[in-house]
């Protein structure tokens, strides 16, 4: 006792480290939670001293209670001084402890920006290593940018140690600040091919993250991760670059083709399985990309199959489970290789291992077909009886439903069948997937007219034998199935035998025990039951038989009336009045049943479950607009009624009343009862119902529970094993009569009722037992067929989407911290420093104009570049002055060169020249001060031309309407005529034709022409953002098929997108807006949007379409690369000769220039053709010299200067963006290369 | 990417968790109610769902597991291995390879058997720190830092022998307190009885 004392006092004195901390914890066992708040207390005892040792302990003790599932955020500051410790030991605990409980919300970690970047930059590796790995758990969008920079210097630290964690934690990086992607990316590409393996593995590890959520950006490194799979023995890389290739073969179908081989002999080499399961994925992926248009690979698929087959049949769980994975995936492409192995997976549906069970149950789903769905959901059946888990057994419910319901019931050959599956799975207990059932039963119903007598007849069943069903409502979810049955049965009322046995079955007092949503259906189809139970009297004149009716339900009413529910009362008050009428009524003797009736007339149609999505917005709606500025706090959400079915089957839910919130029905009630009270004629509730308004639901109704230890046979129900003999019977049958039957007749029965696609050819020849017509879904109009997979806003790897291949912008750099700001560079140095990296000359404007947002975002940046651009406008200035004398000069040479009298060349081109000196000599002070150049002076100038300039894109609009006449008429035989307008056309010799329509792409059925002369036009004022341009595609029916539900998509890249309508996804396809009978042709336009315009751009593509003929409807696709020209930005724009010169003596034009050899056509066909092509305006022609102009549509100035002579022809061109004009040059080249 | 590594005993206790990602409960984050007591809570969930799940599967089924609730999605999976008292989760997501985990379990598990010489139970129990340290040798920030066995025993000696020649956690005045403290309290280990823990590392398999 003593002792212990003793050691209590020490231990408050020395501290308790980890291991006593533990031990104390397991000594005190029965009061835990005691022991360890004192245990916290001490620790914030020893927290307070100033001994780093002794925090360092308490900060290790905290990290262990954190596990234990301790709140220590408490202590996150002490952490951080545990972490900026000296000592490494220390430092070790406050990373892992940090690491441990640090996230974004934690404030402090703000404070650890520059320790951390202290640590990183430890001469000690493992302090720079101890910090990498803290930082790669706690790191912060703020961090991340703090400290990218740093972090990329480590990538080439010496030591591979800090490599490899300096490659890793870059992806956590480029999450958190997505900008670090392109400026770190070349290192870590470079980091691919480190001497060091974990090193190298850690950069592939990298890029495999990275590219399975963009694999598009990272198509271009196939060809290393290639060479590095052929070479590298490292089974982790190996894995991970096969993982890779996998998700990168759908892109590139070239890719899949090349990788099959060695992937072949991976598989049939590779001791280790991990790498020839991950080799079989790939090769799966590589044939479900090849399927279409490619020869079968039916060796590699067999090899797969087998392959997996041995891994299913492996007495390893392990193996078996992601042999049945893998053999999924297959399944969805190759389903007749799958399903020859139906024994085997049958087999492990027995298996003992739920996993295995499950992976087998989704591959059923593929392997159904109309001959042996019956079969096996038999099994299923079987399986569900013996199911003795929940969970496993509402999987397999689920799954028998979706196996049967796939692709529109398309195995379903007997309806009646598969309704009395339903039935039967009702019998299930303790489900809680009573609503799939009720939705599917409402689904067929609906869906196929032809059931819907049988359907009936079984739902009356159901609900005469209701209280089988509602053994325990609060915790039964099958109950459910109840509001389908008293659905149908209502709705379809026409078809019951006894309407009114059933009517009184909905209306027993035991209704009021089930759930409310149910009671309300019962009650609204009770009301539908009693019109058709009317009519019938009044057909046969039983007026007594009708009055009988109504005052059965006069009398059962008032029960739901009282109900608790507000939807069940106010759908019984007021089908109540509404019968009380009507008994008024017939005893005058009036006939009402036909307008009782009408108030149920119409049919139902299902609405497809994106309809409501699809519905376009009107024009000037405003959906985020508030029409109420919105209350400060909302009322308490949480009492809001579980509506099960208004959300989850909007299809069949007759969406009768408005959501109404609590406080409106509250205020309607007591309008209500107001009402009630003051009206004479109303019966007022008794007492003792009033109190149920009170109560606080149905709980306090007391629910006897049914014990059956029979299992429940619901008397009269066929059982669906019956249908199976039956089925076989009359597959028999019908297989003799089939023979004298002609088969055409049968499919194009079929093709009307079904969707086009139809199940694999060995089935076509079952026909359903009866001929069933399943209703297609309604959707809105104007509706656009499309699938959006809409991708989570919020993934952080949306972000990273980012086109890798585009050189660096000067803007992109990392933020690298110093000390000052580089005010207190000196002006000359910095104009060094300018000059140093040469892309800022070639900055488009587009990247400046980017520049200035980001400058706008980090004020402290804008403000160091506004003292930079104070400099350089003084740098300007001096450099201004002595511009003016080379500007006079030039307008003197002008002068000479502007009468279009002359007639020698020589005189020409010394004007140009001169021109070409002057702006060069003005292209060297405008490489230092870059900034100023974007500012006032050029934009003022810019403007002012815009101004006309629009004017005459207007005029030239038009005529370019006229010309796009022309073409389409003529196919190509469009002469320059009109393109030469505005220079000196001289009827020398005629023009050649000249096609302006090239072709896209062709297969058997279809030809695709793509106009190169796109329409381009610009929104005005909105140069810089974003730029359109129409591409006019001619389609033409080559097949004697009739093409429809063309679908024209194409693959964004991040410059140039497919304008969609809105609400359409980003990679939803749009509808060709036409169908093409055989041989006809037809032109659709596409709107793209691009960005930036001086690089040529090539866009992947694909049209799908349906071919339809007399025999049989396929879906076909065709795949295109559009090619979007730099030449297809300019608009032809005229320009006259003063307004030419003055644009060249600007001197903001840079130039570049061209020589073609061997060029033997005369001159004005040379010029046709640039014009023509390249849509360029003569401004003047002097002989075998001609200038010539055009704009880009984002307002780049193009100029020319064309010379022949002697089959040479020279091109001097000046424009202000070189990158666009090297781009223009190569495709003039390319022209005439052509002839 | 690995989203966590949870290693548990047969009784649930957790012995080491690691969260690669915080895991919230949805409807929270979305109101911005998240403190570090529900991020802490949440944890404490999934360990107890994670050994719910796994706990109830016999020894001879598969080593994956789908559908924990908490760590949720498709893409998830659950990759375990259970060694004597001790499961080892790792929770991934599709990008991992399967079989790769499982191998990749059986490298961390036999590094820390060399380690700690025969490690059993009671080795991490009372030396949480220590296997931390390991693992951060072995996956760092959710993705596989180093699989070659010596490497990573190598990086983890040196870095202990750093710590030793700086004196340890219990540097000079702790150790002096030791003394003290082991005066012949009835509190070592060897006297808690718990059977026997130690982890049979079975041979490797192929890989």
């Amino acid at each position: 006792m003593a002792l212990k004392i003793v050691k209590g006092s020490i231990d408050r004195m020395f501290d308790k480290n980890l291991q006593d901390l533990v031990r104390g914890i397991r000594n005190h066992k029965e009061d835990e939670a005691k022991y360890i708040s004192t245990c916290i207390d001490e620790i914030k005892q020893e927290l307070k001293q100033d001994n780093i040792a002794v925090k360092a302990n308490a900060v290790c003790k905290l990290t262990y209670l954190q596990m234990l599932g301790y709140d220590v955020s408490w202590a996150a500051f002490n952490i951080v001084e545990v972490m900026s410790s000296s000592k490494f030991t220390y430092k070790r605990i406050g990373y892992l402890a940090a690491s441990q409980c640090f996230h974004e919300g934690t404030d402090v970690i703000m404070l650890t920006t520059n320790q951390i970047r202290k640590d990183l930059s430890s001469p000690n590796q493992y302090d720079t290593g101890v910090a990498l790995t803290g930082l790669s758990c706690f790191v912060t969008p703020d961090l991340a940018r703090d400290l990218a920079n740093d972090i990329m210097t480590l990538m080439s630290h010496t030591k591979p140690y800090i490599r490899k964690k300096a490659v890793l934690i870059m992806y956590k990086v480029f999450l958190k600040y997505p900008e670090s992607l392109r400026p770190a990316f070349p290192r870590l590409k470079e980091k691919l091919e480190d001497p060091d393996p974990g090193v190298q593995s850690a950069a592939v590890n990298v890029i495999c993250e990275l590219a399975r959520r963009n694999p598009k950006n990272y198509l271009s490194l196939a060809p290393l991760f290639f060479k590095l799979m052929t070479s590298s023995t490292n089974n982790w890389v190996l894995i991970k670059i096969i993982k890779l290739f996998g998700a990168l073969t759908p892109l590139e179908p070239r890719l899949g083709k090349k990788l099959i081989e060695p992937l072949t002999n991976l598989i049939h080499s590779t001791s280790a399985m991990s790498l020839l399961y991950e080799c079989v994925n790939t090769v799966i992926a590589v044939l479900i990309s090849l399927s279409s248009g490619m020869p079968n690979h039916s060796a590699s698929i067999q090899l797969c199959v087998q392959k997996l087959r041995i891994l299913i049949e492996d007495s390893d769980q392990n193996l078996k489970y992601l042999g049945l994975l893998a053999m999924s995936k297959i399944l969805k492409t190759h389903p007749k290789s799958v399903q020859s192995h139906k024994d085997l997976i049958l087999q492990c549906l027995d298996d003992k291992d739920e996993s295995i069970r499950l992976r087998a149950l989704d591959l059923l789903y593929g392997m159904v077909s109309k001959k042996n769905l019956m079969e096996i959901v038999k099994k299923l059946m079987l399986h569900v009886d013996k199911a003795e888990g929940t969970t496993y057994r509402d999987e397999l419910l689920t799954k028998i439903i979706d196996i049967c319901s796939q692709s529109n019931y398309q195995y379903i050959t007997n309806f009646e069948w598969y309704i009395s599956i339903l039935v039967e799975l009702t019998r299930l207990e303790g489900t809680r997937h009573g609503h799939l059932i009720a939705s599917q039963m409402l689904d067929v119903a609906i869906r196929v007219k032809a059931i819907r007598g049988f359907a009936v007849a079984q739902m009356a069943t159901l609900l005469d034998n209701a209280h089988l069903l509602t053994g325990n409502t609060q915790r039964n979810g099958i109950c459910e199935v109840l509001y389908a049955a008293a659905w149908i049965c209502g709705e379809f009322s026409e078809h019951l035998e006894d309407p009114m046995q059933t009517l009184e079955a909905m209306l027993r007092p035991k209704v009021a025990t089930l759930p409310g949503h149910i009671q309300a259906v019962y009650v609204q189809n009770a009301a539908k039951l009693f019109a058709t139970v009317l009519q019938k009297h009044e057909g046969e004149t039983d007026s007594q038989a009708a009055q009988e009716t109504s005052q059965l339900l006069i009398d059962r009413l008032p029960l739901f009336v009282q109900s608790a529910n507000l939807e069940v009362q106010e759908r019984a008050s007021c089908i109540l009045q509404l019968v009380k009428y009507i008994q008024k009524l017939q005893q005058k003797n009036v006939e009402v049943a036909e307008e009782v009736t009408a108030l149920f007339a119409g049919e139902l149609n299902p609405v497809a479950p994106k309809a409501q999505k699809k519905v376009p917005i009107p024009e000037g709606l405003d959906l985020d607009a508030w029409i109420n500025e919105p209350p400060s706090e909302s009322e308490s959400e949480d009492e809001k009624p579980k509506v099960v079915f208004a959300k989850e089957e909007p299809k069949h839910y007759r969406s009768r009343h408005t959501e109404v919130d609590e406080k409106e029905l509250a205020r309607r009630r007591e309008v209500r009862k107001q009402e009630q009270a003051n009206n004479p004629f109303y019966i007022k509730a008794s007492p003792s119902s009033q109190k149920v308004y009170d109560a606080p639901g149905v709980e306090h109704i007391p629910v006897v529970q049914i014990d059956l230890s029979v299992p429940l046979k619901v008397p009269g129900m066929p059982m669906s094993d019956q249908y199976l003999k039956l089925e076989e019977e009359r597959r028999q049958k019908e297989k003799a009569e089939r023979k004298k039957k002609e088969k055409k007749k049968k499919r194009e029965k079929r093709g009307k009722g079904r969707k086009a696609d139809s199940g694999p050819e060995s089935e076509e020849d079952i026909t359903p037992a009866h001929q069933v017509d399943i209703v297609t879904e309604e959707m809105p109009e104007n509706a656009l067929p499309s699938d959006d997979d809409d991708k989570d806003p919020n993934d952080p790897h949306k972000a990273l989407d980012i086109d890798l291949d585009k050189p660096l912008a000067d803007s992109e750099k990392l933020p690298v911290r110093t000390h000052r700001p580089e005010v207190l560079k000196s002006p000359a140095e910095d104009r060094d420093s300018k000059s140093v990296p040469q892309e800022t000359k070639k900055k488009s404007s587009k990247e400046k104009k980017e520049k200035k947002k980001d400058k706008e975002k980090d004020r402290k940046r804008s403000k160091e570049e506004k003292k930079k651009k104070k400099k350089h406008k003084e740098v300007e200035e001096e450099l201004l002055e002595s511009q003016p004398e080379e500007a006079v000069q030039s307008e003197e040479t002008k002068e000479a060169a502007a009468p279009p009298t002359s007639t020698s060349a020589e005189e020409v081109t010394a004007p140009s020249s001169a021109a070409a000196v002057d702006t060069s000599s003005a292209a060297a002070p405008e490489s230092e001060p870059d900034e100023p150049k974007d500012t006032e002076p050029e934009d003022t100038k810019s403007s002012k031309h815009k101004k006309k300039k629009q004017k005459k894109e207007k005029e030239e609009k038009e005529k370019k309407k006229k010309k796009r006449h022309h073409h389409h008429h003529h196919h190509g035989d469009a002469g320059g005529e009109d393109s030469v307008q505005n220079g000196t056309v001289e009827e020398e010799e005629p023009l050649p034709p000249m096609s302006n329509y090239s072709l896209l792409a062709e297969n058997s059925y279809i030809k695709m022409m793509k106009e190169d002369a796109e329409q381009v036009y610009d929104i005005q004022g909105n140069h810089q953002d974003e730029s359109k341009v129409v591409v006019s595609v001619i389609f033409e029916n080559k097949s004697d098929s009739f093409l429809k539900s063309m679908e024209f998509n194409v693959l964004d890249s991040l410059n140039s997108k497919l304008q969609r309508p809105e609400g359409a996804g980003p990679h939803d396809g749009l509808t060709v807006p036409f169908q093409l009978p055989p041989g006809v042709s037809n032109e659709a336009r596409f709107v793209f949007s691009v960005q930036s315009i001086v690089m040529p751009q090539k866009l992947k593509g694909t049209l799908t379409f349906i071919v339809k003929s007399d025999e049989s409807s396929t879906h076909e696709k065709l795949d295109f690369k559009l090619h979007f020209t730099c030449t297809s930005y300019l608009i032809t724009t005229p320009c006259y000769s003063d307004a030419y010169a003055k644009l060249l003596e600007s001197g903001d034009l840079k130039g570049s220039s061209l020589r073609l050899e061997g060029i033997n056509m005369p001159f004005h066909h040379l010029l046709a053709r640039i014009c023509f092509h390249h849509h360029f305006s003569v401004v003047e022609r002097i002989d075998s010299c001609a200038s010539m102009y055009s704009r880009s549509i984002q307002g780049h100035h193009v100029c020319l200067l064309v010379k022949t002579s002697d089959q040479t022809v020279s091109i001097d061109a000046k424009c202000d963006e070189p990158s666009l004009l090297g781009n223009v040059l190569d495709e003039i080249k390319q022209t005439f290369s052509k002839c | 990417m690995i989203k966590a590594i949870l290693i548990f005993n047969n009784h649930g206790k957790p012995r080491l968790i690691r969260f690669y990602q915080y895991f919230l409960n949805m409807q929270l984050q979305i109101k911005h109610l998240c403190t570090n007591k529900m991020a802490e809570d949440m944890q404490q969930q999934i360990i107890r769902e994670t050994f719910h799940l796994v706990s109830k599967r016999d020894d001879n089924v598969c080593n994956f597991l789908e559908g924990g609730s908490l760590i949720g999605g498709s893409d998830y999976k659950l990759i375990y291995r259970h060694y004597a008292t001790l499961y080892f989760v790792f929770c991934v997501d599709s990008s991992e390879s399967e079989l790769g985990i499982l191998d990749l379990i059986q490298v961390f598990v036999e590094t820390l058997d060399k380690c700690f010489e025969n490690v059993c139970e009671l080795d991490l129990i009372f030396h949480m720190d220590k296997v931390h340290y390991i693992l951060q040798e072995v996956v760092m920030g959710g993705m596989v830092l180093e699989t070659n066995m010596n490497e990573i025993v190598a990086q983890v000696e040196l870095q202990n022998r750093m710590e030793k020649s700086e004196g340890g956690l219990s540097g000079a005045p702790a150790r002096a307190v030791s003394a003290v403290k082991n005066m012949n309290l009835p509190e070592i280990p060897r006297n808690i009885n718990i059977g026997d823990i130690n982890i049979k590392v079975p041979s490797l398999s192929p890989f």
